[in-house]
């Protein structure tokens, strides 16, 4: 598996650190209930198809990425930087 | 009372020789990261030119030449390889001094690049990665910055907890590549 991350390049999966659901990114307000930090926190999808991820080039540049990738077909679909929507 | 002695990272391990491949340990003077300010990469840039006459080096690259250079070193990040670093870098960026914490080792030789592709998982051949190129990525097991300084002579820097690991990793690597002959260039 290939990851390609948009500072360095393609690079083999090794360098890179996997943290889980790319749903990380997206907090729920400090008050918008128990429902949806119940959700934030501990309900996953497990999607066969396209499915996001929070990636870490660990031993690379040590950016974090959002990879998208199929689980079916194990294509490696698009990496892009959190720091890019994750500016403010 | 303690007689403090100083010792290089690779004291004791480098220079080793294997075949036509031939490590060394680099002398880099003061090491110290820069890592720009929010919006001051270029009067940054700048000032490293007007200070040190070297450019700050895009992802992927270094500048500057043999005695002192700047070279990428991750997400906005470089270190300066050589001068004290100039104080009006400090208005632009966080220095750090990290002159003690890397271990900087000289490999060279016609098959450098055949003992490399042994340990390290990106294509380091003269075709996709020439003079100047630098890359962040992994040798065996370890987080390694690796940069192109000649035509076949590469900069390798290792944490130096780890110096001896690098030397004994690349000494088995130029073993095996001296013990295939010229069968071990063919493929680079």
């Amino acid at each position: 598996m290939r990851i390609p991350c948009p500072i360095c390049g393609e690079r083999d999966r090794r360098e890179f650190y996997y943290q889980g659901a790319a749903v990380m990114l997206d907090r729920p307000a400090p008050d918008a209930g128990e429902a949806a930090w119940d959700s934030y926190l501990h309900l996953r999808d497990n999607p066969a198809g396209p499915t996001q991820d929070l990636w870490f080039h660990e031993a690379g540049c040590g950016a974090w990425l959002v990879v998208e990738r199929d689980t079916v077909t194990h294509e490696v679909i698009s990496a892009r930087l959190v720091e890019a929507r994750d500016a403010d | 009372m303690a007689e403090l002695l100083v010792k290089t990272p690779c004291e004791g391990l480098l220079p080793v020789e294997i075949g036509t491949v031939r490590m060394s340990e680099i002398a880099p003077g003061q090491i110290t990261s820069l890592a720009p300010f929010r919006g001051q990469g270029e009067a940054l840039s700048e000032t490293l030119k007007t200070a040190h006459g070297m450019a700050w080096p895009a992802p992927g690259r270094s500048t500057g030449r043999e005695g002192a250079r700047c070279v990428w070193f991750g997400r906005e990040q470089a270190m300066l390889l050589g001068p004290a670093p100039d104080v009006g870098l400090a208005r632009y960026a966080a220095l750090t001094d990290q002159s003690d914490a890397w271990a900087v080792v000289r490999i060279e030789g016609p098959l450098v690049e055949a003992v490399l592709a042994r340990l390290v998982p990106i294509d380091l051949r003269s075709v996709a990665f020439k003079r100047g190129h630098t890359a962040r990525t992994l040798l065996q097991h370890m987080s390694v910055s690796i940069t192109r300084i000649s035509e076949n002579a590469f900069q390798i820097m290792a944490f130096r907890s780890m110096a001896g690991t690098l030397v004994h990793d690349l000494s088995a690597a130029m073993t095996a590549v001296a013990a295939r002959g010229d069968i071990a260039g063919a493929s680079t």
